[in-house]
């Protein structure tokens, strides 16, 4: 019995250190390996060529700052593993260790800040209305009884509630299955408007068979910091992830990047998102922070 | 892992803040009110596609063992359709190719149309099964209510299909209880079930562990209670020493 207690305190005792907050540098220098998580499509942030080639905006940033990484800690050769997330799995995969460094589309939100941290702020979203350019929408109060569709697993779904609960405008909403399939029911006239992440709204009209069709009206309905998640409880590896962003903060060439992936074409086809950096992202470059969505509501 | 939070289930869907009593008032709704709707809607659609399904089903297998060769045409056509075309396709093709080649479909709610998609599919796969059903009768039984007079619908009425439908509760319960879980692709049209809850709440709250749990309880719940009602029916309906029988 006693032999048993024993062992049942040396596991406890394993995992309780196990459980303590892991030292992400020096994990790297270990291994030699870091393990970037990445989206499959989350619009010019993140997403995937196929062959297993990830590409974007925040995957080039990430590349960066993990080159500056390597440097710090004097690794000669370092592997970058890239392992794609989902917006279901990218918190515990952060947690558990799986993924070292997630560079996708996540918002950086008082909720999350619980369970995880998050680097400075490189992008700030707005989430916009998109409608079909003859529709003669220009405001929001226009789309009262209106079908409005949104994706289903997104924080506008939520914006769009709070909204309604907030003006008492009653908007009939319509939910996607993804992005494609939401601006699909816009294109097919079963919503009559679209309201989404301002950079994927962009994105699927770019993408769309004729662009001139539609365009983004009214007022940004919210406004919300996406930024490079890490493992919280790890202030050696958030200052060094900090460092490596402020710096291309500050001699600019964070928004040659911007310009790269937002502004000119991209690939597989070329296309242009053709999105400028927006006033609230420039003001996140210029003072850099790592601000939940909630910091910024209350402006 | 950090600790459970069951407590996301009373926070409201707007401010997050947790309600006392779990439920909302006044209008505002907590996850738990949203949960226990999405159930509803997982139940609605499940059961009313599973309607369809059986009465759709059962003609559709009993056409396939008819002497008409037209019938055993329209019924084979039927079930090949239906259950050859994976059935996530079939819901997309219900809500976006139909209506833009029919256009009074387009006024149709997609509730509705996930039922037609969910129980036209599931048809396909009674149909077989009643079909099986009655296949495994002896060929005599037919031909002695034929030689004694009793039409072909008679024929059916009171000498096939009584012991052929008790022979295949057994494959019926399994889809009834698959209708409830398939029942999970309505999320792609628009209609607020279970699995679509999960994804949003999962998002809004981020306890996805504490959601996926509560919405897999619910689902396991309700094919369970399936699986009860199906047996309880089993049993009373069986004769003894009929074919389906102990």
């Amino acid at each position: 019995m006693k032999k048993t207690l024993l062992a049942l305190a040396a596991v406890l005792a394993t995992a309780s250190v196990m459980a303590q907050p892991t030292d992400t540098l020096k994990k790297i220098k270990d291994s030699g390996s870091v393990t970037m998580g990445v989206r499959e499509s989350s619009g010019a942030l993140s997403y995937t060529l196929g062959d297993g080639k990830y590409v974007g905006y925040h995957v080039e940033i990430c590349q960066k700052v993990l080159a500056d990484v390597q440097k710090q800690l004097g690794l000669a050769k370092l592997d970058v593993k890239y392992q794609p997330v989902t917006s279901q799995n990218r918190i515990p995969l952060v947690q558990n260790g799986t993924v070292d460094i997630e560079c996708g589309s996540t918002t950086n939100n008082a909720a999350r800040q619980k369970d995880v941290a998050f680097a400075v702020t490189t992008f700030v979203e707005e989430v916009r209305i998109a409608v079909k350019a003859n529709s003669g929408i220009t405001n929001i109060n226009q789309l009262n009884g209106k079908n409005v569709a949104t994706t289903t697993g997104t924080t506008s779904v939520q914006t769009l509630r709070k909204h309604e609960r907030a003006t008492g405008v009653d908007f009939k909403e319509v939910f996607g299955k993804d992005h494609a399939d939401s601006f699909l029911l816009l294109e097919s006239g079963r919503a009559d408007a679209f309201v989404m992440d301002g950079a994927i709204l962009a994105g699927n009209i770019a993408k769309a068979k004729n662009p001139a069709d539609f365009k983004l009206v009214g007022e940004v309905l919210s406004v919300e910091p996406i930024a490079i998640m890490i493992r919280k409880d790890d202030p050696a590896f958030k200052t060094a992830v900090d460092d490596s962003i402020k710096a291309m903060m500050k001699s600019g060439d964070i928004a040659k990047l911007w310009s790269k992936w937002f502004e000119q074409p991209i690939p597989p086809s070329n296309t242009k998102v053709g999105m400028p950096a927006n006033d609230n992202t420039k003001a996140a470059w210029a003072t850099p922070n790592d601000k939940p969505m909630e910091d910024y509501a209350k402006k | 892992m950090s600790t459970w939070d069951w407590q996301v289930f009373c926070k409201d869907t707007i401010e997050g803040e947790i309600q006392p009593g779990c439920f909302g008032k006044g209008g505002d709704i907590t996850y738990l009110d949203w949960l226990l709707s999405a159930w509803g809607w997982t139940l609605s659609v499940s059961l009313l596609a599973l309607l369809l399904a059986l009465v759709l089903g059962a003609l559709i297998g009993i056409f396939r063992t008819t002497p008409s060769k037209t019938l055993v045409a329209i019924g084979n056509v039927w079930t090949e359709l239906f259950r050859n075309i994976p059935l996530l396709v079939q819901v997309v093709l219900w809500y976006h190719v139909l209506p833009a080649l029919i256009p009074p479909l387009k006024s149709l709610p997609s509730f509705v149309l996930v039922v037609f998609a969910l129980g036209f599919f599931t048809s396909a796969r009674i149909a077989e099964q009643v079909r099986a059903g009655i296949q495994s009768l002896p060929k005599g039984q037919r031909y002695a209510g034929l030689a004694m007079g009793l039409t072909l619908p008679q024929t059916y009425r009171y000498v096939l299909l009584p012991v052929a439908f008790r022979v295949v509760i057994p494959p019926l319960t399994s889809e009834s209880m698959g209708i409830i879980k398939n029942s999970a692709v309505a999320f792609a049209v628009s209609v607020s079930e279970l699995t679509m809850f999960a994804m949003q709440a999962q998002e809004e709250t981020s306890r996805g562990i504490e959601v996926y749990l509560a919405v897999t309880a619910l689902y396991f719940v309700s094919a369970i209670v399936v699986n009860r009602i199906a047996i309880f029916i089993e049993h009373k309906v069986q004769v003894p020493g009929m074919a389906g029988g102990h």
